[in-house]
């Protein structure tokens, strides 16, 4: 089964409090040097079929209307490659 | 014969009884509409009402936003049906681009619960008339996710064209931009806040005060006089 990956994030000028808050515990945690942390959603997405323009489409389509709401978040649609 | 006025009940909502006993209270039928049925069985406007519809998943109010009653509710308030979202209600609002802008976890990261000050903003929505702009009112409010936002233009037209209905007052709860708490549609029809007037229509509970039931009323009003 084809899998393709849809990534959700905010866009860049929304403030992410959840991503401060790990970014702040991080040093306390002993873990240095980190400058910035911004947290997303990922989805990933079994295809019955297979992966053409079609159904990368669709899926587009549906990150849109659905998976991402696009006022506050960009997504990314990508296809996992078989292993 | 008095207005009918329904309360959508998703699995998951929490305050649609409270909003039914609102909308009793100021002398109109509720009417309890369901999420799966398609049908408002005529009533003449709509509160969404408060909660946790479909658990959140997702985003607040992203799964409701396509259930078979916000279809017919979408259709019907771009031709002119009175739609108040309250809390989850207002996300399911913003989901469904009934109105602007949307919704993020508040700055804080906590749960706030509180009695809120607000400001009126604009008493000339069909939900809103019984108010008087720069009227301050109080009504509980309780949410996670409640920080208003949207693109600066968006925000602007809000502004300008006098839609940001309700604004908090001495505290910002959430960090929503400009201290927004509710909004309107450019025809006043559709109106969405956090706070929840829908608590606050008897004296025995809540802040105490009945600040919340001039929603109530000022629907009733416009509609018995249309």
């Amino acid at each position: 089964m084809a899998r393709v990956v849809v990534d959700v994030m905010l866009k860049p000028e929304i403030l992410d409090p959840q991503g401060q808050a790990v970014q702040r515990a991080l040093p306390r945690l002993g873990f240095a040097g980190i400058a910035d942390v911004r947290q997303g959603k990922r989805f990933e997405l079994e295809l019955e079929g297979p992966v053409d323009d079609a159904a990368l489409a669709r899926i587009r389509e549906a990150a849109e209307t659905f998976l991402a709401n696009t006022v506050i978040e960009d997504f990314t649609v990508r296809v996992e490659e078989e292993k | 014969m008095t207005a009918r006025i329904g309360v959508v009940t998703f699995p998951g909502s929490l305050d649609d009884r409270d909003a039914q006993r609102a909308v009793r209270l100021a002398g109109a039928e509720p009417v309890a509409l369901w999420h799966r049925d398609k049908d408002l069985h005529q009533v003449d406007a709509v509160v969404l009402p408060g909660g946790f519809s479909y658990g959140d998943y997702l985003r607040c109010g992203a799964i409701s936003r396509f259930s078979p009653v916000m279809d017919t509710i979408i259709e019907q308030a771009k031709a002119g049906l009175p739609v108040l979202g309250i809390c989850n209600g207002f996300q399911v609002l913003t989901e469904s681009h009934l109105l602007p802008g949307a919704m993020l976890r508040n700055e804080s990261l906590h749960f706030v619960c509180r009695d809120q000050k607000l400001r009126v903003e604009n008493a000339a929505t069909a939900w809103t008339t019984d108010y008087t702009v720069g009227q301050e009112i109080s009504v509980p409010l309780k949410n996670g996710e409640g920080r208003f936002t949207a693109d600066a233009r968006t925000i602007d037209e809000l502004e300008a064209e006098g839609r940001v209905a309700f604004r908090y007052l001495d505290v910002n709860p959430n960090g929503s931009i400009n201290d927004i708490a509710g909004i309107t549609n450019a025809a006043g029809n559709v109106v969405g806040l956090m706070p929840h007037p829908e608590h606050a229509v008897e004296p025995l509970v809540g802040t105490g005060r009945t600040d919340g039931l001039g929603f109530f009323t000022s629907i009733l009003k416009q509609l018995v006089s249309s």
